[in-house]
């Protein structure tokens, strides 16, 4: 088996992750609901959230869906959290660059995150990882529910 | 079992996939190709083509003896009474969408009933939503049995005299639920229903009768039973087709054209408006020459028995867990599974890293993965070119996807 490859996916910061996810649930001081999901395969993700003065003060998510998607749920919560919208989105940016394949910008702290750098060698799960960012950019940037 | 020597006719099977023998399980998705069908295809464009029912020069005949051949073909095979009967569409999806639009905007209105199922493809499930929608009507679902089964006390108790409509599916493309389409239509026909059925999951692999079946509509897709994408059937009874009015309008599909007022063409040429999906009917044509050489029965007899024995030794892997019926005798030629708290996804990628091709996710059936109460599933679905040995690898590779996942949890 191409056993190489496959830990370059599930890097066990991932896995643990996955086993025991960061921010788990839903807020009850929430201003900020997104629902969103993945329609070719069936993912879904609740991330609620409490902005005030365009600082994201506290962060929830809740799903269903694989380690690589429920990983990047948990990571991204932990970044964020303190963030500004602003910073928020550009890391959200920088996520999605990441995916891509692209050189990033270095002084950009990526922590937990520079684990999911493998997921771009399987284009299949690229969307697994870019869902949870995908809702955060959209509740940040005002579009909430 | 079927010899092995019928692999041969794939050459895409011949490949190696992440430094591993491909084994390709996911059929019920799409189809492998025989060469038989690669060439026609390559031969047609090479040598055939031109437009259909037109000009007067050598090619245009070609090209239309070839269409309209591979129509005798397909009436052939699902044994319609006439080539009236067979329409040639884009796939199931149009073939649904389009009695639904045509024979449903006309026949159904607020009150009246259209009776579908809980184990329904989205193709066949939206059209009827929509019509609904648009007409008042109510959508109605028979409840499923625990094994996955169809019970025909509740399908008597579903349909009353104010369904107009009964569409459901041959063969689930997720539990495997081969359904008694027979009976159903019969009991459509006492409440004055028509009966339509999605057969896109029954085509590729058992003998189809539509007379013997009775039913009135019935679709399938050409690239599930080694034809090419692109090309699918609506069968219809004749009486009801020719009251019913086209979808779509333009060239091909007219008589005469005025300045406000139209004819159109007679069956079947009336619902195949444009230029058609010539090459993808011969190419069908071809595909259903392949499949009855070998013999649809030998082939339903093959899938079978490969069905059971995969359902065997999986049911041997700890923390497996199968969906649909248990008894091999009601399901068809795919295994629906999870195992452990294993995400699909993780279980698909694992594999594929084994060279292994399977399916995960909610096979386009998000009402059935609501019942089954899961999020999305694992799926190995298996054709003529599968083999033990296939299933034998499969077996081994959720061997190693569970200590994989074992390890790094």
């Amino acid at each position: 088996m191409s056993t190489n490859k496959l830990d370059q996916l599930y890097r066990s910061v991932i896995m643990e992750h996955y086993k025991h996810p960061k921010n788990k649930g839903v807020l009850e001081n929430g201003n900020v609901t997104i629902d969103m999901n993945n329609p070719t395969c069936g993912d879904v993700i609740r991330l609620t959230m409490n902005v005030e003065d365009d600082i994201v003060k506290d962060v929830n998510f809740e799903g269903e869906g694989c380690s690589i998607s429920m990983a990047s749920a948990s990571m991204m919560t932990q970044m964020i959290k303190g963030m500004t919208t602003e910073e928020a989105v550009k890391l959200a940016h920088s996520f999605s660059d990441m995916m891509l394949g692209k050189d990033l910008d270095e002084s950009i702290e990526l922590d937990d995150l520079e684990a999911l750098s493998g997921v771009a060698q399987f284009p299949a799960r690229i969307k697994c990882a870019t869902l949870s960012w995908k809702a955060m950019e959209k509740g940040v940037s005002g579009e909430s529910q | 079992m079927l010899s092995k020597d019928i692999r041969n006719h794939f050459p895409i099977l011949d490949q190696e996939i992440n430094g591993h023998p491909l084994v390709y399980l996911d059929s019920a998705a799409t189809s492998q190709k025989p060469v038989q069908v690669i060439e026609t295809l390559d031969r047609y464009y090479r040598f055939d083509n031109s437009n259909v029912h037109r000009g007067v020069h050598t090619l245009g005949n070609r090209a239309t003896d070839g269409y309209e051949g591979a129509r005798e073909k397909v009436r052939k095979f699902i044994n319609a009474k006439s080539t009236q009967e067979v329409i040639f569409m884009r796939g199931t999806t149009t073939a649904i969408n389009t009695v639904a639009q045509s024979y449903g905007r006309a026949n159904v209105s607020e009150g009246d009933e259209i009776v579908i199922t809980h184990m329904e493809h989205h193709s066949n499930i939206i059209p009827w939503q929509q019509l609904a929608k648009e007409t008042g009507a109510v959508l109605k679902y028979i409840d499923l049995e625990e094994d996955g089964t169809l019970s025909l006390d509740k399908v008597r108790e579903t349909i009353t005299d104010k369904t107009k409509i009964v569409s459901i599916m041959y063969v689930s493309n997720v539990l495997g639920t081969m359904n008694p389409i027979e009976e159903i239509t019969k009991i459509a026909h006492q409440h004055g229903a028509v009966m339509c059925v999605d057969a896109a999951q029954a085509a590729p692999h058992l003998k189809i009768d539509v007379q013997n079946l009775d039913c009135d509509f019935l679709a399938f897709s050409g690239h599930k039973m080694c034809g090419p994408t692109g090309i699918g059937v609506l069968y219809g009874k004749k009486d009801l087709l020719n009251n019913m009015e086209p979808i779509e309008f333009g060239g091909e599909m007219i008589d005469f054209v005025g300045l406000y007022e139209s004819t159109w063409k007679e069956l079947p040429w009336k619902f195949e408006g444009g230029t058609p999906i010539i090459a993808g009917a011969i190419g069908l044509g071809a595909a259903i020459d392949f499949l009855e050489e070998i013999g649809l029965d030998a082939i339903e007899q093959h899938e079978h028995e490969l069905a059971g024995y995969a359902m065997d030794k999986m049911s041997e892997i700890d923390g497996l867990t199968i969906y649909g019926p248990r008894d091999p005798d009601k399901r068809a030629g795919l295994v629906t599974f999870n195992l452990d708290d294993v995400h699909p996804h993780d279980v698909a990628t694992v594999l594929d890293m084994n060279g292994i091709a399977v399916r995960a996710g909610h096979h386009c059936a998000q009402p059935l993965m609501k019942w089954l109460q899961v999020s999305s599933t694992a799926r190995a679905s298996f054709y003529l070119y599968n083999t033990t040995d296939d299933v034998d690898r499969l077996v081994e590779g959720l061997r190693t996807t569970k200590e994989y996942f074992n390890d790094v949890y």
